[in-house]
C-alpha cells in the first residue's frame, strides 16, 4: 500500500517550516476567533445568514451573471467573458494589446494563480510585477504561494533576506522592517511605471456593480491610483445581491481572515474615474472567469462555490497546520482547497483525488467558515466520487476494507484476528506484513493491543445489566 | 469573447436547471452586525477617535496639533489639496514647503499629504475618500503622512450605516489605519505601500 501523498509530503517538511506554518496558522486562528466572538453576540448566526446568501447567488447565478453584466456595463465597465484559464489569459492580453501597454502591476488574486496569468503575460514580453509584499517574494523566489491570505507563512525572515539580496534589493539584511523599506521603495516605481493594473475582487455586487476589493498594504490602491487601465479578474461565482449584503460580509471577511474589524483598505469601483479626480483608470475592464466553476456549479459540491477565500478553514485544519499549502499541489490548499481543486482540475479530477482524504472530518474547517460550508460533507462526497471512479490517488492508504469485511462478519475469523493481534505485543511492527500497520507506524505508535478485552468485559457484567432492564420494565 | 460569455451562460442554466428549488435570499436586520460595545447610544467622534487610535491612527483636532506632529518628526514637505490649503496655511510656519500641485514624477518627494475625507466611520476607525472629495488618489496615499480632513458631521456610526450611504462616487475607498502587512513571519509592519502614518484631522 502506498503513503497518501499528503502524508508523504508533511513526512518530509523541514521542520522549520512546520513550525512557520503551525505557529501562524495557529496564531491566525486564535485572533479570528477572539475577535468575532468579543465582537459578536452570536457569529454563529452572521456566518449562517452570509451562508445563506451565498448559497442563494449560487444558485441563481443563471439570473445574476446578465444581471451584474448589465449594471457593470451602465456604469461604463467593459466586460469580457472566459471559459477556461487560457481565455482569461488571452483577454487580458488583448486588453494590454489594445492599449500597447507593456508593464502591469497586479495585487493578490487566486484566479490570476489559477490561470498561472503571470508567467502568459512573461512569455509574451510583458512586465508582470506581482505588489503584494508576500507574492512579490513568492514571484522572485519562482515560488507558490502556500495560504490564499499570508502566501508566504511557509517562509521565514532569512530565506527572505537571502531572496532580496540575489534580486539585487541591497546587503542582506533579515530585519522585517527593512525588508518591508526596501520592497516599498521598490515596488512604488513599478506602479508608477507600469500601463495597466489588474486586480481581482473580493465581491462584485448585482444590484450596483460595485467591484468590492481588500487589501490591507494598500498595493491595489496604488495599482487603481497609478495606472490608467484597470483590469479585473473575477470568478463567476463572486457576486453579492445587494450593497447591504457587504455590511455582513466585509465584517466577517476581515475577522475571518485576519482577525481585524475591517481590512485596511476597502475600495469600491463603480467604474472609471470621473473629473476633477486626476489619478485613476479611465478605462475599466471586467474580466468573468469560469474555468471549471460552472461544472462545479453542476456536481452535488457546489456549495463550495459559497467560498469568500478568507483562508480561516487553512489555519484551524489540522492536517494544514502539519503539511503546509504545499502539499496540496494545487493553487487553493487546506480543507477548502481539499474540496475545490480536484473539482476545478475537471477531467485532471483523478490526479487529486487524495486531497479529500487528508481530513480527519473533525469538522473545524465548517464551524470557522464565514459562509458555513458544510466542508466534511463535501469532502465525503468527493471520497465516493475518487472511489467511484477508481482513482489510484484515492484508494493510496485505504485500510483493506475486503479483510475487515470478512472479519466482522464470520465470527471464527474473528477470534483468530483477535488472538493475532497479541502477536503486535511482541513483535516489532516492522515484521508485521500488514502495509497498513506498517504505514501507520512509520510515523506514529500504536497503543499496546488489548483485543478481545471488550467481550470479556461484557460477559462478566452481563447479569447486572439484565437486573437493571427487567428493574425498568417493572417500573 | 461572446461566445465565451454564451457557452458560460448556458453551462450555468444547464447545471441549475435540474434543481427542484432555488435557495431564497434572505434578509437581515442591521441589529446582526452591531457590536457589543456599540450598542445603545453613542457618541460618534469620540468612538471614532478611540477605535482609529485602536487601528494605530493619530486622530488630531486642531492644525496646531498637526503641524507639531509634523515638526517633531520633520516631515516638512508635503502636499495638500489647494481647496483646504486656505484654511490650514496660516499654522504652518515658513519652514514648511507645501504644494498644492502633486506632481507624480516627484512621489518621495512629499512627506505628507493632507486631503479631505468625504466622511468615517465610528465603530472602525476608518476615514472615507471618494474621488469626488478627495484631490489626489495619489497625494492620499504615496506619502508617509496621509491626514485626512474630517467633518464630525460626517461620521458615520458603523459599517451598515456607511455602506447604505455609498451612492455613486465611481471610486470610494474606506481607509482603516496605516497600511500594514503581517506577510513576514506575522510581525506587524505599517507603511507598506501606503503611509505609515494615518492622521484623521477632526474639523466642524
Amino acid at each position: 500500500m502506498k503513503f497518501q501523498q499528503i502524508d508523504q509530503f508533511a513526512a518530509n517538511l523541514r521542520a522549520d517550516t512546520r513550525e512557520s506554518v503551525h505557529s501562524g496558522s495557529k496564531a491566525g486562528h486564535e485572533k479570528r476567533t477572539s475577535v468575532l466572538f468579543d465582537h459578536y453576540a452570536d457569529p454563529n448566526r452572521l456566518r449562517q445568514i452570509a451562508g445563506e446568501i451565498k448559497q442563494h447567488v449560487v444558485e441563481n447565478l443563471d439570473t445574476y451573471l446578465p444581471a451584474v453584466e448589465a449594471r457593470l456595463q451602465a456604469n461604463g465597465v467593459i466586460v469580457h467573458w472566459a471559459s477556461t484559464a487560457e481565455a482569461a489569459n488571452e483577454a487580458v492580453y488583448s486588453i494590454l494589446q489594445a492599449r500597447g501597454a507593456k508593464k502591469m502591476v497586479k495585487a493578490k488574486t487566486m484566479v490570476s494563480e489559477e490561470t498561472e496569468l503571470g508567467h502568459f503575460l512573461e512569455k509574451r514580453g510583458i512586465e508582470c510585477v506581482e505588489t503584494d509584499l508576500g507574492e512579490f517574494i513568492i514571484q522572485i523566489d519562482g515560488d507558490h504561494p502556500s495560504h490564499i491570505v499570508k502566501p508566504i507563512i511557509h517562509k521565514n525572515r532569512r530565506e527572505i533576506a537571502t531572496s532580496f539580496e540575489r534580486h539585487g534589493l541591497g546587503a542582506y539584511n533579515d530585519d522585517p522592517e527593512t525588508i518591508t523599506r526596501r520592497a516599498r521603495a521598490h515596488l512604488r516605481h513599478k506602479y508608477l511605471e507600469a500601463d495597466v493594473g489588474l486586480t481581482g475582487a473580493n465581491f462584485v455586487v448585482a444590484e450596483s456593480g460595485r467591484i468590492v476589493l481588500v487589501t490591507n498594504e494598500g498595493n491595489s490602491r496604488f495599482c487603481l491610483a497609478a495606472t490608467k487601465c484597470h483590469i479585473a479578474m473575477i470568478g463567476i461565482e463572486k457576486i453579492l445581491p445587494r450593497d447591504r449584503d457587504l455590511g455582513l460580509l466585509l465584517n466577517l471577511l476581515a475577522r475571518s481572515g485576519t482577525g481585524q474589524q475591517l481590512t485596511v483598505y476597502t475600495e469600491f469601483i463603480r467604474g472609471p474615474k470621473a473629473a476633477p479626480q486626476e489619478d485613476g483608470p479611465e478605462e475599466t475592464h471586467v474580466v468573468f472567469v469560469d474555468n471549471g466553476r460552472s461544472e462545479v456549479l453542476a456536481s452535488d459540491c457546489r456549495e463550495i462555490l459559497r467560498c469568500i477565500r478568507c483562508g480561516a478553514c487553512l489555519n484551524v485544519c489540522p492536517v494544514y497546520r502539519q503539511a503546509s499549502g504545499h502539499a496540496y499541489r494545487s493553487v487553493y490548499p487546506g480543507p477548502v482547497g481539499a474540496v475545490l481543486s480536484p473539482l476545478l482540475a475537471g477531467k485532471q479530477f483523478p490526479e487529486l483525488a487524495d486531497l479529500p482524504k487528508a481530513s480527519s472530518l473533525c469538522g473545524a474547517c465548517n464551524e470557522v467558515c464565514p459562509v458555513n460550508i458544510p466542508i466534511p460533507d463535501l469532502l465525503l462526497r468527493l471520497r465516493e466520487k475518487g472511489k467511484r471512479e477508481g482513482s489510484e490517488a484515492a484508494a493510496a492508504a485505504t485500510p483493506p476494507m475486503g479483510a475487515w469485511s470478512v472479519m466482522a462478519t464470520q465470527p471464527a475469523a474473528w477470534k483468530l484476528a483477535m488472538f493475532g493481534g497479541k502477536i503486535m505485543n511482541v513483535l516489532p511492527a516492522k515484521y508485521i506484513p500488514v502495509p497498513a500497520l506498517q504505514a501507520w507506524q512509520a510515523k506514529r505508535t500504536l497503543p499496546a493491543w488489548r483485543g478481545g478485552a471488550f467481550r470479556s468485559w461484557l460477559r462478566t457484567r452481563a447479569q447486572p445489566a439484565a437486573d437493571v432492564r427487567s428493574a425498568k420494565s417493572e417500573g | 469573447m461572446s461566445s465565451d460569455r454564451d457557452s458560460i451562460l448556458s453551462r450555468v442554466r444547464s447545471a441549475l436547471a435540474p434543481l427542484p428549488e432555488r435557495a431564497a435570499l434572505p434578509d437581515w436586520e442591521r441589529e446582526l452586525v452591531i457590536m457589543r460595545n456599540a450598542r445603545g447610544a453613542v457618541d460618534a467622534v469620540a468612538l471614532f477617535s478611540e477605535r482609529l487610535v485602536l487601528v494605530n491612527g493619530t486622530p488630531l483636532t486642531s492644525a496646531a496639533d498637526l503641524v507639531a506632529l509634523l515638526e517633531k518628526n520633520g516631515w516638512r514637505r508635503g502636499y495638500c489639496d489647494p481647496a483646504l490649503w486656505p484654511g490650514l496655511q496660516a499654522a504652518f510656519p515658513a519652514t514648511f514647503t507645501v504644494e498644492t500641485l502633486f506632481d507624480r514624477s516627484r512621489v518621495d518627494d512629499y512627506q505628507f499629504g493632507i486631503t479631505a475625507a468625504a466622511g468615517g466611520i465610528a465603530e472602525t476607525g476608518t476615514v472615507i475618500l471618494t474621488d469626488g472629495g478627495t484631490s489626489r488618489r495619489l497625494a492620499a496615499l504615496a506619502p508617509w503622512v496621509h491626514v485626512a480632513v474630517l467633518s464630525r458631521r460626517t461620521i458615520f456610526v458603523d459599517v451598515p450605516e456607511a455602506v447604505a450611504a455609498l451612492g455613486s462616487d465611481p471610486n470610494i475607498i474606506w481607509c482603516t489605519g496605516p497600511s500594514k502587512t503581517a506577510d513576514v513571519e506575522g510581525i506587524l509592519i505599517e507603511g507598506v505601500h501606503g503611509p505609515g502614518i494615518q492622521v484623521a484631522l477632526l474639523v466642524d
